[in-house]
């Protein structure tokens, strides 16, 4: 996907700008302002520019605060103007009326440019789907294409567009991963759809972000990005090595607890459309229709 | 019932069972202190039973600054199992209470009463009205508030709070995954004190329109009439939607329907959009009115009219419209398409513009002012900045694609604190100063209030500037605890510290308030601000008819007007003779009214459907009562009137 054209040396002004207002110099730890693939990186652009933006109002309210409340306290021999009648100036409230609508204008343009651009896959490379299930307090992946599924651990090809499809076998939760990209819900009985891609090779942090509850606080994951070979590698070598997930299996997963990193060679092909089923899914169908983006549009 | 709730404290915390004795020690205490210094019927008849709005006002004020105690306290404790990585402070289950608690307590129970407080203080007085449209109305919608808030705050000690954070989304809401009384304690207070509320929004927005002075047009009106006004504008049409969530919320736990569970056809969103078609709009009911008090203190301690009044009219009318159209913005990441997400992202920036305006309308009315730098406007003022920075985040939070990641992160924690503390509540504390000599003939001590004040503003920054990095970190809301690699633990300790400075600041307020109680100048001419408006013509404390005879308003700031006018030597044209005044009569019926609400409310917790009904039976005997009473007035003769006046 061709990347909005902002210089690299804008870039590090931004970025500098930006540590500048949190304080501090540490940068790797700000994975906001570490995009790792293309749709972290919108987002990120989306992020400088809001701030930039509202600075421009923000600084002159700050400079023009001090400076009145300076020249003109109430103290002996202040010999600043004193215009107790004076309240009203059409030039000045246009001013003020029309830079805060200019800014909102602009803003509103990239605003609504960027969040189209989110729905459509962030390459044009052939994307591949993986079926996400949150529950108390795991995160659980199926590869449709391959048939493994694994538990608190994603493997995905460096440079592949990845729809993710949420749904949840319980309370609500939120999927993100800060460094590909933004989040997207999972909903019992309801399918939402993400995409997310990495540029490069790396273990990027993913977490569940919205409460579910006692063990919220430990729903994380990793996600792992390799070039496509050594992925392929992986899948096999899942295949070959990890247990199968039986229904019983999934069953014990189901129930409230925190769990490590798990590997499994299969699951039961129709296991995926029962969870959504089980959580209401024929009503949320009913409504809504199959989604579209099955096809890879 | 009762052994639920014996085997409930047995299990508890012991920080639980620790408060639990001292809340009953408490109670005994303030039960011997009004036994010994025989203040029983004081209280039942200058206060209970009351109708009169400035009382009302002060009760509001009191729960509030309780509640704000209880609501810091749980915000401390959260803040102390945070300080480092892996701390064993407090449990997960315990933590999960506590924030709930601590957001509803704080959006519900402090920053309503207070706007409330203000509003019952100074509305009436300003308009020159001798009391609100329907005073026993306004004493029901306060004991309705008292005894949703005392519910709400019995459930840490009896049964369990709930859990399930301050928006208690379905399903984690649901039977299913939170089967305890907590919730159940969440939906009914919330409804009995949401009732009392939407009565306050009618209440005053009749006054307003109908019981101004002769010669008050709508454009003569004090701005802090205006935020009011369009404040209660918000209420009457949000708070449906939270009775109807709450409603079908309660229906789902209490009766078994299933309105918000996908697997019978119902949908989990419906409460999500019901819960912020009010949530959204809450917030600027809690803002609307502190735009009013900054621009009456603002105007009063530049000494100079309030610049460009009728942008800031249209700006608060703008507001109160703009706020039904960003709801969204706090689910742009449930899958909604992109058309939806791009509209409710330029809604929720377009609120940026009218507050834009107001804050350099402020600006321009200091400009060429004479700025006293009293308590009042020195909390205006810290709201300049605090609320510009919140706004700039606000608007960063309202562009969708930012909003994906900064969604549930600390950057929002750190924005809406940002708005709600440096907006709501330095706004209030700026309100409560300015007419507290009003309320109680006395005004608090400037030094004290000073070292309170700088302790709770470096206090604030130390604490949220830390979250809006934390944010970037990747942090998430809610987490209970975060282990060391994550690097979150110096911010965090940072934060925790800057959270202690704001408790101290608290402090140095309610020890201002006990020295000043004793020692604090006496206001003796009304007017100690030398004010504009009409509330400052009348004696401190006012007499509870508040005028003796109703002001005419011939211009904005019509108390200046007229001292102006007299100054110039200029006399006021002889006033008429005065006339006796008819009030309305105290009523214990709001009392016990609130309290059958109260018992409907326990019993339904507990599923316990007799106590419930009972409750309920007690509700209808309330109204029955109150519609067969036939005299519910009385008339002050002209000689009393003379008397109070003279005293």
């Amino acid at each position: 996907m061709k990347k909005t054209g902002i210089s690299s040396r804008l870039k590090q002004v931004l970025f500098s700008f930006a540590l500048l207002f949190l304080l501090t110099g540490c940068s790797d730890r700000f994975v906001l302002l570490d995009p790792a693939g293309p749709v972290a990186r919108t987002e990120n652009w989306n992020i400088m520019i809001t701030f930039l933006l509202s600075m421009l109002v923000v600084i002159p309210v700050l400079a023009i605060m001090v400076y009145v409340v300076y020249r003109y306290r109430d103290r002996p021999g202040n010999k600043a103007p004193y215009t107790p009648n004076w309240d009203d100036s059409k030039i000045l409230e246009v001013i003020w009326w029309g830079i805060p609508i200019l800014i909102v204008a602009i803003l509103g343009v990239f605003t609504v440019r960027d969040t189209f651009a989110l729905t459509r896959p962030p390459s044009n490379q052939k994307p591949m789907t993986i079926q996400v299930v949150s529950l108390d307090w795991k995160w659980m992946f199926f590869y449709p294409e391959s048939n493994i599924a694994t538990v608190n651990y994603v493997e995905i090809p460096a440079g592949v567009p990845v729809q993710f499809v949420l749904t949840a076998d319980a309370p609500m939760n939120s999927f993100w991963v800060p460094q590909l990209g933004g989040q997207m819900y999972t909903m019992p009985g309801m399918e939402m759809y993400l995409w997310l891609q990495a540029d490069r090779p790396g273990v990027y942090d993913g977490k569940g972000a919205n409460f579910t509850g006692k063990g919220f606080a430990h729903m994380n994951f990793q996600v792992v990005a390799k070039p496509q070979a050594e992925f392929e590698l992986w899948v096999k070598s899942v295949k070959a090595s990890a247990p199968p997930l039986t229904k019983e299996k999934y069953n014990q997963l189901v129930k409230p607890s925190i769990a490590d990193k798990q590997l499994y060679s299969s699951y039961p092909a129709t296991l995926y459309r029962e969870i959504v089923d089980k959580n209401g899914g024929m009503y949320w169908r009913m409504h809504h229709g199959e989604h579209e983006s099955h096809e890879h549009h | 019932m009762i052994n639920q709730i014996v085997e409930y404290l047995r299990n508890a915390d012991p920080l639980i069972q620790m408060s639990a004795v001292a809340a009953v020690l408490t109670l005994l205490g303030i039960i011997f202190a009004l036994t010994y210094f025989k203040k029983w019927g004081w209280l039942w008849r200058e206060w209970i039973t009351t109708v009169d709005h400035k009382k009302i006002g002060i009760m509001y004020l009191i729960c509030a600054l309780l509640m704000l105690f209880r609501g810091g306290v749980d915000a401390l404790l959260m803040r102390t199992q945070l300080a480092f990585p892996n701390m064993n402070f407090l449990d997960s289950q315990h933590y999960n209470e506590i924030f709930s608690t601590h957001g509803t307590i704080m959006i519900l129970f402090v920053a309503m009463p207070l706007i409330f407080a203000m509003m019952n203080i100074a509305v009436p007085l300003q308009i020159g009205a001798r009391d609100v449209a329907f005073p026993f109305l306004n004493a029901v919608s306060f004991w309705l508030f008292f005894f949703g808030a005392l519910l709400f705050n019995l459930s840490f000690i009896l049964g369990g709070s709930p859990d399930a954070g301050w928006v208690s989304y379905p399903p984690l809401a649901e039977l299913s995954h939170s089967p305890g009384p907590g919730i159940n304690y969440y939906v009914l207070s919330l409804q009995i004190s949401g009732i009392g509320s939407i009565a306050t929004g009618i209440n005053f927005i009749v006054t307003i329109l109908k019981m101004r002075a002769p010669g008050m047009t709508l454009m003569k009106m004090p701005l802090f009439c205006w935020s009011v006004l369009a404040s209660c504008i918000v209420i009457i049409f949000a708070f449906p939607a939270l009775t109807v969530a709450l409603a079908l919320l309660g229906m789902d736990r209490i009766f078994g329907t299933h309105f918000f569970t996908m697997l019978h056809g119902g949908n989990p969103m419906m409460y999500v959009n019901l819960f912020w078609v009010w949530g959204h709009p809450e917030v600027y009911i809690a803002i609307l009115p502190v735009y009013g008090i900054l621009s009456e203190v603002v105007s009063t301690f530049s000494r100079k009219r309030i610049f460009g009044y009728k942008s800031m009219v249209a700006s608060l009318m703008l507001i109160s419209v703009i706020s039904y159209f960003v709801w969204v913005h706090h689910f742009f990441t449930m899958g909604a398409g992109p058309g939806v997400n791009s509209f409710f992202a330029v809604a929720s920036m377009a609120v940026g513009i009218p507050t834009g305006v107001k804050v350099f309308n402020w600006l321009f009315t200091m400009f060429r002012g004479r700025i006293r730098l009293t308590l009042p406007m020195l909390w205006s003022l810290t709201f300049i900045p605090c609320f510009a920075v919140g706004g700039a985040t606000g608007i960063m939070l309202a562009s969708a694609p930012a909003d994906y990641q900064f969604h549930n992160s600390y950057f929002v924690i750190a924005h809406f604190h940002q708005t709600l503390i440096g907006g709501a509540v330095f706004g209030l504390l700026a309100g409560m100063y300015y007419w507290w000599p009003k309320m109680f003939g006395f005004k608090l001590n400037e030094t004290l209030g000073k070292w309170a004040f700088w302790f709770f503003n470096i206090g604030f920054y130390v604490c949220f500037m830390p979250q809006y990095a934390l944010g970037f970190m990747g942090m998430t809301r809610r987490v209970y605890t975060y282990p060391a690699e994550t690097g979150w633990g110096t911010l965090n300790f940072v934060s925790t510290i800057g959270a202690y400075l704001m408790g101290i600041g608290f402090l140095f307020i309610v020890v201002q308030i006990l020295y000043s109680i004793r020692y604090g100048e006496r206001d003796t001419t009304g007017d100690p601000w030398d004010g504009r408006t009409l509330e400052w013509s009348l004696p401190s404390p006012v007499p509870h008819y508040n005028f003796a005879q109703i002001p005419t308003v011939n211009e904005r700031d019509a108390w200046w007007e007229m001292k102006q006018q007299r100054k110039e030597g200029i006399l006021p044209p002889t006033k008429e003779p005065l006339k006796p005044i008819h009030m309305p009569n105290n009523s214990s019926l709001p009392f016990f009214m609130g309290l059958a609400f109260f018992v409907a409310g326990f019993g339904l917790v507990f599923n316990q459907f007799i106590i419930a009904t009972v409750g309920l039976i007690g509700v209808v005997v309330c109204m029955l009562w109150r519609s067969l009473e036939k005299d519910t007035g009385h008339w002050i003769s002209v000689d009393e009137i003379k008397q109070m006046e003279a005293s």
